[in-house]
């Protein structure tokens, strides 16, 4: 299978020996994820880091399995839970860091913080649902200038109460656009488990307005990568609109110590549905070692740098 | 004669034939309706492709233009009536004045939103309000109203051709009908623009020195210069009336410049009073050192909704003879 990864930091071939496979790749690509996030836990309570974060712990295959295989065109969306998109996208784990510290090196130089990221052509906000309209246009604008890109927008099962939502998937189908919307089914949103949120159909959603739809209850990337390849793969042939509806799980707290959720519920998914763990026995123990030793270095190695830069000057800001 | 409605009419017309990345988005905009208030009449015929009739969707729409915006597109957004801003109001909040600012500087997002506001012909509480005093404020927003004093279709097309901010451009149902006083139809008045402020000054022309600034924007500014002219024909009284088209940022200069000749100074708008543009208007001015105004007065809608029937209305929303009956008031010894 012959994929276009983005060149992602950290991604390049550090290894001894053989040029780092498939396998290893996507290894890479949740391990880092995975480190960041902990030390982002971890550290928390230090009082480094501004506002609030949410993790991406246990989704990580989505992020990696999708965007790993965009092309540099291609533009991402995605929502609060928003860190695992970014590394996976290619962003710079310790302009992350920098940003979640409030610091002038970070992704968008400490204005906008845990949620409110852009680089190249990715882009988050904090505001459940209402990203979805605008990633619809983003695709229609990329359709009209005929730049071939796909664009890709990330929600999860609670924001399906948001009402924009419907409006943008009835433009999204209306209009053809070429567009890929990705629901992160992780059968909780903050405290409230699916069924006191979401009634009915979460397909029919989209088949209603037809938007075709797969659905896939994994959290293997190596199941995940073929599903979002196929779909892409519809959208750069033209034919609309896609949607991938993803059974996944949220291993932490919804951003801090608030999992309201009882221990042997998540032991059992941390058992079960580790995608980092599902992963890891398709890789040579010793360069599986390699990377995890490799992914260790860089994320303290990000985060000690991110700590040690400057804070931005608020006189700076007010002449802007 | 071109009518205000003409204006921005000839203006879309230009936009779209000047710039490809110009879009339209609105419902029921397509010919031969052109849109509720037929502002885009002629458009979807001449540029098929980029004339989008779109869902009853005011929130999604308006996310749509960002979007095209933040991809390199300059998308203008038809709202049928201002009302109807407040489905979007997330979108523009939270959404389209955010981007450029928290994404420190990286994107611009030049989506227009022209939308009519306004009462006076009987359509009832939720289709004849002004409720752009709600927007202003809101950081990384610009907001424009067109005048006759000046051309309308020429705010219209720099904002939609150059502007680099997420901009609402605050039409009027009644203001449509008015010629634009152009040339010929300046009639009795004398009009200067004020240079980089957005803003025109216009006085009775051949009168004396004013004696009290009258300040209003839109269709306002239409009924207070018709009071002007009352005023001065029939009480003598002298005044000059101070209309800004861009009402955020703003820029407070010019009535700032004119109330400190006169002295007095009255805020109008059709808005509901509490919280509006003149109560910021007034609270600029009381913050200006060493200004010294004799009497400062704010004329605006009622802090009510707005009755569909006609006498109803009218008692809500200010008109010609609540103008001259305040200025006079104003100027009683
Ligand atoms: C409009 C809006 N309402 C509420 C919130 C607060 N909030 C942030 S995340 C979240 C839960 C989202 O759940 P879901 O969509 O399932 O995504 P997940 O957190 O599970 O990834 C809530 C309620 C918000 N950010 N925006
Ligand atoms: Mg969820």
């Amino acid at each position: 299978m012959s994929i276009k990864t983005t060149q992602a930091p950290g991604k390049a071939d550090h290894l001894e020996g053989a040029p780092e496979n498939q396998a290893e790749t996507w290894y890479r690509g949740m391990k880092r994820i995975r480190v960041f996030e902990e030390t982002v836990l971890e550290n928390f309570p230090r009082g480094i880091f501004f506002g609030t974060t949410h993790t991406y712990i246990g989704q990580e295959a989505n992020a990696v399995g999708i965007l790993s295989q965009l092309t540099p065109p291609d533009v991402v969306f995605s929502n609060h839970r928003c860190h695992g998109h970014f590394l996976a996208y290619g962003g710079s784990m310790h302009a992350l860091f920098a940003e979640l510290m409030g610091r002038a090196t970070g992704v968008c130089g400490g204005r906008g913080g845990s949620q409110h990221l852009h680089w190249r052509n990715f882009y988050s906000n904090g505001i459940q649902g209402g990203i979805v309209p605008t990633a619809t246009g983003m695709a229609l604008a990329e359709k009209f200038r005929q730049t071939g890109a796909a664009t890709v927008v990330f929600l999860g099962d609670g924001t399906l109460g948001e009402g924009v939502v419907y409006e943008a998937l009835n433009m999204a189908s209306l209009w053809q656009a070429p567009i890929l919307f990705v629901l992160e089914n992780n059968r909780i949103a903050q405290t409230t488990p699916i069924n006191l949120a979401v009634a009915g159909s979460l397909t029919g959603r989209f088949s209603a307005f037809n938007i075709p739809v797969i659905e896939l209850d994994s959290s293997d990337v190596q199941e995940i990568h073929p599903v979002a390849q196929t779909l892409l793969g519809e959208i750069r042939h033209g034919n609309g609109p896609q949607a991938l509806v993803l059974h996944t799980c949220r291993f932490g707290p919804h951003s801090k110590g608030d999992d309201t959720r009882r221990s042997e519920e998540l032991e059992q998914l941390r058992r079960t549905r580790d995608p980092v763990l599902i992963h890891a026995p398709r890789l040579d123990p010793e360069r599986r070692a390699a990377i995890d030793a490799e992914v260790a270095q860089e994320v303290a190695g990000a985060f000690t740098r991110a700590l040690a830069d400057p804070y931005p000057n608020p006189l700076d800001e007010a002449r802007t | 004669m071109t009518t205000v409605l003409a204006s921005l009419n000839q203006a879309l017309h230009r936009c779209l034939a000047e710039n490809d990345l110009v879009f339209l988005l609105g419902e029921d905009v397509l010919d031969p309706y052109g849109g509720a208030f037929k502002v885009s009449r002629g458009l979807s015929s001449q540029y098929p492709g980029r004339v989008l009739t779109t869902p009853i969707s005011e929130a999604g729409i308006v996310g749509v233009a960002a979007g095209m915006a933040l991809r390199g597109m300059r998308p203008v957004v038809e709202i049928m009536f201002g009302d109807f801003l407040t489905l979007a109001a997330d979108q523009i909040i939270n959404h389209l004045a955010k981007y450029r600012w928290m994404y420190n500087e990286q994107v611009r997002v030049p989506v227009i939103i022209r939308t009519p506001m306004g009462g006076r012909r009987g359509y009832g509480p939720t289709h004849s309000q002004t409720l752009e005093k709600h927007f202003l404020g809101a950081p990384g927003l610009q907001v424009l109203a067109p005048t006759t004093a000046g051309n309308p279709g020429a705010l219209l097309s720099s904002a939609i051709l150059d502007a680099e901010d997420p901009t609402l451009f605050i039409e009027n149902k009644l203001q449509y009908l008015e010629p634009v006083l152009d040339g010929e139809n300046r009639g009795e008045f004398e009009i200067q623009e004020l240079g980089e402020t957005f803003s025109y000054r216009l006085t009775v022309n051949g009168a004396p020195p004013a004696v009290l600034t009258l300040a209003a924007y839109g269709y306002m500014a239409d009924l207070a210069r018709k009071a002007m002219l009352s005023l001065a024909y029939e009480d003598e009284i002298f005044t000059e009336l101070v209309i800004p088209t861009r009402l955020a940022p703003l820029e407070i200069s010019p009535i700032l410049d004119s109330a400190r000749k006169t002295g007095q100074l009255l805020v109008i708008e059709e808005g509901a009073l509490t919280l509006g543009w003149g109560a910021e208007v007034l609270a600029r001015l009381a913050e200006t050192d060493r200004l010294h105004l004799r009497n400062c007065r704010r004329l605006a809608g009622k802090d009510t909704p707005i009755p569909a029937s006609g006498p109803l209305e009218d008692a809500t929303l200010p008109g010609v003879t609540d103008i001259q009956d305040t200025v006079r008031k104003m100027l009683q010894p």
